[in-house]
């Protein structure tokens, strides 16, 4: 079974290419067992995203309410 | 004459604020430069892009969506020069692909002897970090992270995921492996998911 390098480094790739079935597989068991991991490749996600809204910036925060 | 009251902001042309333009002017440059890493390249291009945006003027009804807008134009100006040049940089400062990174004890002490998270590296659950986005505070730390990174991590991963080019195409500029360039991309990701991790979801700002 993959550890948690193994599995980080495919969740990053995962950003890039379509994983093969087997390394897909590998990586859900792996992160079905492991949080930190599981946290790891929401993440990757969430920062693509984040990246993607840097060049385009909210009108300057309202005051809050 | 009663003024109708207005609900939504007054369309306005931005290219007549100078304090805006200039500093918009100074945004542009700076990503340009990170990206094309050639002064003269990156004033042609953010040079470009302004007459692109003057011509083609349209009025915004919010700045944001304005500076948008020009960036996208700046985009596409540093990918046509990104794909039209064929060398940016003398390859005498690249790597090369077989040298092993000096700071790969660095990478690899997230994980114990076994490859598994150390307990205080572990990712944890960001709440709504989304919510932070309207946030001008998270921006800042956002692209402080960004400037942490080494010159050649940062290049890899804004090329990847500001820019949008295929990782054939960075493997291209940037003369590298796909193995390579994974990896930088893997250190780019992890150094700047930490950094965010310390520097804003723990702070609990």
């Amino acid at each position: 079974m993959m550890n948690c390098k193994q599995a980080t480094q495919l969740l990053s790739q995962a950003q890039d290419r379509k994983l093969t079935f087997i390394e897909t597989s590998g990586v859900k068991l792996h992160t079905s067992m492991c949080k930190g991991c599981r946290n790891y490749g929401k993440q990757m996600k969430q920062l693509s995203d984040l990246s993607k809204r840097f060049l385009e910036p909210e009108p300057k925060s309202q005051p809050k309410p | 004459m009663i003024e109708p009251s207005l609900t939504v902001p007054e369309a306005h042309n931005w290219t007549q604020d100078e304090a805006f333009m200039s500093e918009l002017r100074q945004q542009m440059l700076k990503f340009a430069t990170l990206q094309l890493q050639d002064a003269s390249l990156a004033e042609d291009a953010v040079q470009e892009a302004f007459i692109g945006a003057l011509k083609n003027q349209q009025t915004f009804g919010r700045r944001s969506a304005f500076k948008t807008w020009v960036f996208a134009i700046l985009k596409h100006k540093i990918i046509d020069v990104i794909r039209n040049n064929q060398r940016l940089v003398p390859s005498s400062l690249m790597q090369s692909d077989d040298d092993d990174q000096p700071d790969l004890e660095v990478w690899d002490q997230q994980f114990d002897g076994r490859g598994y998270w150390h307990l205080s590296e572990r990712p944890t659950a960001w709440q709504q970090p989304s919510e932070s986005a309207s946030n001008d505070q998270f921006w800042e730390v956002f692209e402080a992270c960004l400037e942490g990174l080494p010159g050649q991590y940062s290049r890899a991963y804004m090329m990847r995921e500001f820019i949008g080019l295929s990782t054939d195409e960075i493997c291209q500029q940037l003369e590298t492996s796909v193995n390579s360039l994974n990896v930088l991309l893997y250190r780019a990701r992890s150094k700047l998911r930490k950094c965010l991790q310390i520097n804003w979801i723990d702070k609990g700002i």
